[in-house]
């Protein structure tokens, strides 16, 4: 084991040596290189511009389309059921005497653990520096929509799941796609088992990986100025000894840090919002006034709209059917309860926690105005001009953080870090779940992936962003494509335990504990 | 109906003495032990998703376990020596167990033993003698 650490920390030594900037550059234009064509088929747009004023790329309709036909169908079941999910994450319908089961906090914080992270924080500076302040609108209405989503998905993956004689379970996306359709009756339920493993293996190592580890990188070197390859390779070799050495505690650890980090990231938001309260209605009229009309920003309402629903898809994973598999494992006789602890999940994430991101960045005036018109100054990029010209991304969160406590990029990077670190923990089981449901399981293949998965992380640090977060994106969307088509079909199925648990609620046959 | 004693056991020598210090009185009152092993358990806390993935096969482990090492061991002991005695092995927070199975089943009074940690102690990592001092709803005996 200490050898294949050792060997392992030689081959990044080699890579990221004397030359490593060289190095860096390579692997970042030939990363480029080799997935641009994916990238290209994902965001491929459809010929709108006549209509609209600007080419839609289908996927981001795809997305808006599928959480808005899940929320109608199951008529707003996420303002209908927020209550009873509420309850049920406090215990109130638990019987006691499955305590010592994985209780629905337990799976909800999980779950959370592996969506809030960097896309709340980088995601969002990205669709604000890009789409202006009313990407916020577009990206809180595509939580609240997205809220469906989670819930259709995480029904289907604990009715679906397979439960072995030893007491473990496995479920996800893979599983009722193939398992359900076959219920159905309906074709290719195998294919698309495959076809999802196959894309939530790029997705564990693009946005669960990679993206990670380039934020955590660049956050480190603009603020402690360490070079992205140190980062790269000391952030590897945590993920090789957790994931492939089996210490656990590390991971133990984080996990039960990152939630105290999350509630620490909003409450400095809220500290700067109340000590810039008198402007906060000033930076919601911002937020409406970059959604409805012309900001000045490249594609106008619609590019707002685009970067608003494509950042937030990324952030809290609606749709993609990522949280599923997380969501699976918890033991309890009614599916759909499940289903509706998971539809917090988007809420917690998008519009709260997005939403400070959004509001912190906006209200400390990151963005520039031009004075004379009103309109965002845009710079050769494309991107909205900001103040210190910092890289869009976590930078420009930090930059908004440090304008008003000189030692939040310092707490920002820390958390970005361990954001980082848990974020990737989780996607490498999801990734691993795929992997494994692909070629089975057994230690070799298991170690192939892990081995993959460490390698990425390395790559990730020293790429470049763009390359980066496109392929994350085409990743995520892919696995979105899949997933979704899989969620019209078994719609029905979930349709009907949604109508015979609410009944069964309201004549009391489900018992409240608490 | 006979009477019933609380006991919370953990297979503690301070344990070990409460009950001994129980059974004495039960066995000169013709009364029955209902015999509390709690399994320390938060459904608050956090666990990784590999944990939850194995946390029922993990619960059976736990479960076997204490049956085995804790319980069956005092059972079989005091059976012989011809006390009543009923098993409750539970998941949760140890105070708040003794408390609802005292009421529960209308025992007459709850016996712990205490490690003898300093007040300090105490305090700082919370006292399962403290907590039921404060709340149970029949007397406690604390056996020292």
């Amino acid at each position: 084991m200490i050898r294949n650490i050792f060997v392992l920390v030689a081959i990044c030594a080699l890579a990221a040596g004397p030359a490593q900037a060289s190095v860096a550059e390579t692997i970042d234009s030939i990363f480029a290189a080799s997935t641009g064509w994916f990238v290209d088929l994902i965001f491929a747009t459809l010929p709108t511009a006549g209509l609209i004023g600007v080419d839609l790329p289908w996927i981001v309709g795809w997305l808006v389309i599928g959480a808005s036909v899940f929320t109608v169908y199951f008529g707003f079941v996420q303002v209908r059921a927020f209550r009873h999910a509420l309850d049920l994450v406090r215990g109130r319908y638990s019987d006691p005497k499955d305590a010592g089961e994985v209780s629905h906090f337990q799976a909800l914080a999980t779950a959370l653990s592996g969506t809030v992270g960097l896309g709340n924080i980088a995601g969002v500076a990205v669709a604000v520096s890009i789409g202006g302040a009313g990407a916020t609108f577009w990206m809180i209405l595509a939580g609240l929509l997205g809220m469906a989503s989670k819930f259709t998905e995480c029904t289907l993956g604990v009715k679906y799941r397979n439960e072995y004689a030893d007491g473990t379970v496995s479920g996800g996306p893979m599983y009722y796609l193939k398992k359900g359709f076959a219920e159905r009756g309906l074709p290719l339920g195998g294919f698309m088992a495959v076809m999802f493993s196959i894309f939530c293996v790029l997705g564990a190592l693009g946005g669960g990986n990679m993206f990670q580890a380039n934020q955590a990188a660049s956050q480190v070197q603009s603020v402690l100025g360490i070079p992205t390859w140190v980062t790269g390779l000391v952030l590897s070799v945590i993920v090789f000894v957790v994931i492939v050495g089996g210490i656990k505690s590390i991971a133990r650890v984080t996990e039960k840090v990152v939630p105290f980090m999350g509630i620490g990231y909003v409450a400095v938001a809220l500290m700067i919002l109340i000590m810039n309260a008198d402007m906060i209605l000033w930076a919601f009229g911002e937020i409406f006034r970059g959604a409805f009309t012309d900001s000045g920003i490249v594609g106008g309402i619609v590019g707002a709209i685009i970067q608003g629903f494509r950042r937030a898809a990324f952030s809290n994973e609606a749709g993609i059917g990522s949280a599923a598999i997380a969501h699976s494992a918890v033991r309890t006789k009614e599916p759909i309860t499940e289903g509706f602890v998971s539809l917090l999940e988007p809420f917690i994430d998008t519009v709260i926690v997005c939403t400070m991101t959004a509001l912190v960045i906006v209200i400390t005036r990151q963005l520039m105005i031009d004075a004379e018109t009103g309109l965002y100054m845009i710079n050769e990029a494309g991107r909205i001009a900001t103040v210190g010209d910092v890289a869009p991304g976590v930078p420009l969160t930090s930059a908004a953080f440090g304008s008003a406590f000189s030692w939040a990029p310092y707490a920002l990077s820390l958390a970005v870090f361990l954001f980082a670190f848990s974020t990737m923990i989780t996607w490498s089981y999801y990734g691993m779940k795929s992997w494994t449901y692909m070629f089975g399981e057994g230690k070799k293949k298991e170690l192939t992936f892990k081995i993959i998965f460490c390698v990425f992380v390395f790559i990730g640090a020293v790429s470049s962003l763009g390359a980066v977060l496109d392929f994350s994106d085409a990743a995520l969307f892919a696995m979105a494509v899949v997933n979704i088509i899989g969620l019209y079909l078994l719609m029905p199925i979930v349709k009907r335990e949604l109508e015979s648990y609410m009944k069964r609620l309201k004549s009391g046959e489900i018992k409240r504990f608490h | 109906m006979s009477e019933k004693f609380v006991v919370g056991y953990d297979g503690s020598e301070s344990a070990r003495r409460a009950l001994d210090f129980a059974t004495e009185r039960a066995r000169a009152q013709q009364a029955s032990i209902l015999l509390v092993h709690v399994l320390e358990w938060s459904p608050y806390s956090f666990l990784s998703a590999e944990e939850i993935q194995e946390r029922h096969k993990r619960r059976r482990e736990e479960m076997e376990r204490a049956e085995a090492a804790v319980i069956t061991p005092v059972i079989e002991v005091l059976t012989r020596e011809g006390v009543s005695v009923t098993p409750f092995l539970r998941y949760g927070k140890t105070a708040e167990i003794l408390c609802d199975i005292a009421r529960d089943e209308s025992a007459l009074q709850i016996f712990i033993g205490r490690e003898g940690h300093s007040a300090l102690e105490a305090r700082i990592f919370g006292s399962v003698a403290v907590a039921l001092v404060q709340t149970a709803p029949v007397p406690c005996t604390i056996v020292p």
